[in-house]
């Protein structure tokens, strides 16, 4: 169950942390070196933290990790609030709603963490609106029906928490205590989108079919979230050394597919791939990879809604500049900031 | 932060982001609940002390994770330098003797 793996990276900081405390019956003071180089930190799996000296490659892969991530978050409430005045009843209005919140709450954890390690705000929403930071291209995709919401919580966020589970044990701090705040409320995005679809695929006919079609979108795109295929990732080499990240891309994609192909067999519907098949030697499922081709275009910028969300995010940003500029005005007129 | 170390990365500024002048930086502390103290879980940007608060409530209280919040501005928090830290903590180190379990205790002698 994820949701245990979190409880237990979350233990995993209280008991290092009850390390550092000396024991002596014999009045010796504790011996050996202190562990406090970066290397040894590492090594160790300690946390690293803000102002702990620390190569600049890691400073810097780092920041552009968690922004990229923290603009996912941002970017990823489109898809979803573009269905907020048609979901089909006050209470799931209500809960997709509190979903879209909540991703926006996530992009914020996520740019704190990347602000302790020296880069403002302002610097990185500038890096994203001006296309020199990526978002994750699973959001480049259209919701075309409400069935969608379905297919995005259960695939997209499911996704999500194949990747961001292993983020909970990652060497920086504040990035894996920002993701184990985020696993916590990511479950109730997963445990939302799987009844959306268990619910449409014991309707109408209709109402299985355009569950069924949703499915049927997500499911490639949702495969391609954890990336290129081992041989391809550049990077992944010096961030497993540094503890960023924990598992390849192919073995979480593995994972993912593992954990989600019994889960389509709940809901009564199927994935559309005719390989999908249990493999007892492997003890895994044998699964089509997705489009990596696709995936590459999408990155670059050539996907369905790549134009639009970033047209969205900038005339949210303009748009939002007078509401700014009051606020500083009045902080400023009554006294109340910050100094 | 204030520090007699302080390491800002310089970065090149993109420019007409707010004319360059931020939004300040705050600190948040939510007590979860009674009976424990304040802890930090994170930061956010706004422009006073009042929308700090709301802010904090919105973004670190959806599931009724606090009680009581407190707002800091980053810029009033002083910390000790990560650079200094053996020096500034090492006193402590030698010291054993300020550990209950420094001391043997006799057997048979209660209540020690």
């Amino acid at each position: 169950m994820l949701l245990d793996e979190v409880e237990s990276a979350e233990a995993a900081l209280r008991a290092a942390r009850r390390q550092q405390v000396p024991a002596e019956t014999s009045g010796v003071p504790a011996g050996g070196p202190e562990i406090d180089s970066f290397e040894q930190l590492i090594a160790a799996d300690l946390k690293i933290e803000p102002r702990d000296e620390m190569p600049e490659a890691y400073r810097k892969t780092l920041i552009r990790q968690i922004a990229q991530h923290a603009h996912s978050e941002v970017i990823g409430m489109q898809p979803e609030a573009n269905w907020i005045t048609r979901a089909p009843s006050l209470k799931r209005k209500a809960i997709l709603l509190a979903k879209v919140q909540d991703e926006a709450g996530h992009g914020l954890y996520l740019y704190g963490a990347a602000e302790t390690l020296g880069v403002t705000r302002e610097h990185l929403v500038g890096l994203l609106l001006t296309g020199r930071q990526k978002y994750s291209s699973i959001f480049n995709y259209p919701t075309l029906t409400w069935a969608d919401m379905g297919a995005i919580g259960w695939l997209v966020d499911g996704a999500a928490i194949v990747n961001q589970v292993p983020l909970c044990r990652c060497s920086y701090g504040p990035y894996a205590r920002a993701m184990i705040r985020i696993c916590k409320e990511e479950s109730f995005h997963q445990r939302q989108g799987f009844e959306i679809l268990w619910t449409l695929a014991r309707g109408t006919p209709a109402q299985r079919a355009m569950a069924q079609d949703a499915v049927d979108r997500w499911w490639y795109p949702s495969l391609a979230m954890f990336g290129p295929p081992d041989q391809e990732s550049t990077h992944t080499e010096r961030s497993m050394a540094w503890k960023i990240k924990r598992f390849s891309n192919d073995t979480l994609r593995q994972r993912f597919v593992d954990t989600t192909a019994g889960q389509a067999e709940a809901l009564g519907l199927k994935l559309p791939d005719p390989h999908l098949r249990w493999n007892p030697q492997r003890g895994s499922y044998d699964f089509t990879p997705p489009d990596y081709d696709e995936l590459r275009r999408v990155i670059s910028g050539d996907g369905p809604c790549n134009r639009q969300r970033m047209a969205h995010r900038r005339a949210a940003h303009a748009d939002g500049a007078w509401v700014r500029e009051a606020a500083a005005a009045y902080a400023a007129k009554h006294g109340t900031g910050a100094e | 932060m204030n520090s007699g170390t302080g390491s800002s990365a310089g970065q090149e500024p993109v420019t007409g982001e707010d004319g360059g002048v931020g939004v300040p930086l705050w600190e948040v502390f939510v007590r979860p609940r009674r009976g424990l103290s304040h802890a930090h879980v994170g930061s956010l940007h706004a422009p006073d002390a009042a929308t700090a608060l709301r802010h904090a409530r919105d973004v670190y209280t959806r599931r009724q994770e606090g009680v009581s919040i407190w707002v800091v501005p980053a810029a009033q928090i002083t910390a000790s330098s990560p650079e200094e830290k053996d020096a500034f903590f090492d006193p402590a180190a030698d010291k054993a003797y300020r550990h209950p379990t420094f001391y043997p205790v006799p057997d048979g002698v209660p209540h020690l």
